[in-house]
């Protein structure tokens, strides 16, 4: 079999670089792909939607079809993530561990609830002794980390940055509040159907402003027909649309993050983790 | 030998994104654990991000991020200044799908590893025809 | 653009691919494949596709590596080849 794969990876391989032969050369101005869409988009984006930042005015404002749909395919991961995993059963056995004293009480019998407060905390099958110096770090990093998340989004439409990499950013500083505590902290945290919420409602946000551009007048999502509804100048209306899109994106994005971490790290119970 | 030169400088890139997508193929078919199954295709995909985003350089070309003037006075833009937009946001989207395929991947992972105990293909085919 | 370094990053791209396909502990590839995904970042970056190189800075050699952990830690670390 490996054999057999190698022959057909170098085959493969050959033909594709033979086929290099016929490529523009390396860095050429006059290559068919620069020539007639980009140009277009290069010269207008700044006249027609006032956004500095071609990337982000083509991806929420000129494709926005695609967007919205791959906003919907990140969305279906996670369901599909949640349908795969989730495991509904309680788990027999349970930790606990006694504050003061750190004796670690093993309960087999799943009808023993021990009451979990100042006397008893619930803890995790391998048990390691949290670090202070980690718990403390993180404490001080994870506010950083989602004010930072938030600037991208905020910032999409002028820097490098939108609602995917702001949403990303946001996921994983929850994900990292999983790792320095533990799993049980941020699903108290945040629940799971808040996560569930935020995931449909991010999509709902960007199909949202869409829709809302039919009844003004325009096709679906025709930024420029919200003109009436916000405030400020007229010629940014469309800056503004993208803004709120990214916003739905980025709200989809850090809830399926934090839901495909949660479910692969606890095979779907929700209890223990990394 | 001086007509090679600029041949290889103007093709070189092109001929390692082809051995890179390669070295993905050749995990994906040949590798025997699903894990790195995965990690060959993800190879494989960023390979062909690579390609699709050196299709869009241009040269004596700056970021596409127009810099916008003040109020009244915007400036031409000329589309030969800027790095064609259009590959990044076609390969933007290609990211962040990836990561959710990457996601559902391992959830499978996790799932089959839950049934059969294993990851290895062979061990896998033999636990299924046992059945 | 500069070659060398183009050239080089390119270099390191390919030598970590083929570690992470080729190392027997599913952790160690864990780890190569998030320096994988950085110097892809760093290649793009490069090329001027900002946008990109933040998406995979953020996505590839975060939030990936940490799914990978995450699986390795549900599963088995030993891998046949």
């Amino acid at each position: 079999m490996k054999f057999l794969g190698f022959i057909v990876v170098c085959l493969t391989g050959a033909l594709l670089l033979y086929g290099t032969g016929q490529f523009p050369a390396w860095g050429d101005p006059g290559s068919p792909a620069s020539t007639h869409l980009s140009n277009y988009y290069i010269e207008k984006t700044v006249e027609q939607t006032q956004v500095p930042n071609i990337v982000t005015a083509v991806l929420a404002d000129y494709r926005g079809f695609d967007t919205m749909f791959e906003t919907s395919v990140i969305f279906c991961a996670g369901l599909t993530c949640f349908l795969l995993l989730r495991d509904f059963t309680e788990k027999k056995e349970r930790f606990y561990r006694h504050r003061p004293t750190g004796v670690i009480l093993h309960v087999k019998d799943s009808e023993k609830v021990l009451k979990v407060g100042k006397e008893f905390e619930h803890i995790d099958k391998d048990f390691v002794p949290s670090d202070l110096i980690i718990k403390t770090v993180c404490r001080i990093l994870i506010p950083f980390i989602q004010i930072y998340a938030l600037y991208v989004v905020a910032h999409g439409d002028f820097s490098p940055g939108g609602g995917f990499q702001g949403g990303v950013i946001f996921g994983s500083s929850l994900i990292l509040l999983a790792i320095s505590y533990d799993l049980k902290t941020l699903v108290e945290r945040i629940k799971e159907k808040v996560l569930g919420i935020f995931a449909a409602v991010g999509v709902l946000i960007y199909v949202g402003i869409a829709t809302i551009c039919m009844p003004m007048g325009g096709n679906f999502l025709n930024y420029g027909m919200l003109a009436p509804l916000l405030p400020g100048d007229p010629r940014h209306v469309r800056a503004l649309g993208m803004l709120g899109v990214e916003i739905g994106v980025g709200l989809a994005v850090m809830a399926v993050m934090a839901i495909i971490y949660i479910n692969i790290v606890s095979e779907g119970r929700h209890d223990e983790g990394l | 030998m001086t007509d090679l030169l600029p041949l290889i400088v103007a093709k070189y890139n092109y001929w390692l994104y082809v051995i890179l997508m390669m070295i993905g193929l050749y995990a994906m078919i040949a590798k025997n654990n699903l894990i790195k199954k995965v990690v060959g295709m993800n190879i494989f995909q960023t390979a062909i991000i690579l390609f699709y985003l050196s299709i869009g350089y241009k040269k004596d070309a700056t970021l596409p991020i127009v810099e916008v003037g003040h109020e009244g006075q915007e400036a031409v833009v000329r589309a030969l200044d800027y790095i064609n937009p259009l590959p990044h946001v076609l390969m933007l989207t290609a990211i962040v799908v990836s990561v959710a395929t990457f996601g559902v991947a391992m959830a499978l992972a996790v799932r089959i590893y839950q049934r059969y105990q294993t990851l290895e293909e062979d061990e896998l085919r033999m636990r299924l025809s046992e059945e | 653009m500069h070659w060398p370094i183009d050239l080089i990053v390119l270099t390191f791209v390919i030598f970590c691919a083929i570690a992470a396909i080729s190392v027997k502990d599913l952790l160690g590839t864990a780890i190569l494949f998030g320096a994988y995904s950085f110097m892809m970042c760093l290649l793009w970056a490069i090329m001027g596709a900002v946008d990109v190189a933040f998406t995979e800075a953020s996505v590839g050699a975060g939030v990936s590596t940490v799914f990978f952990v995450a699986a390795v830690f549900r599963t088995s670390r030993r891998t046949k080849d």
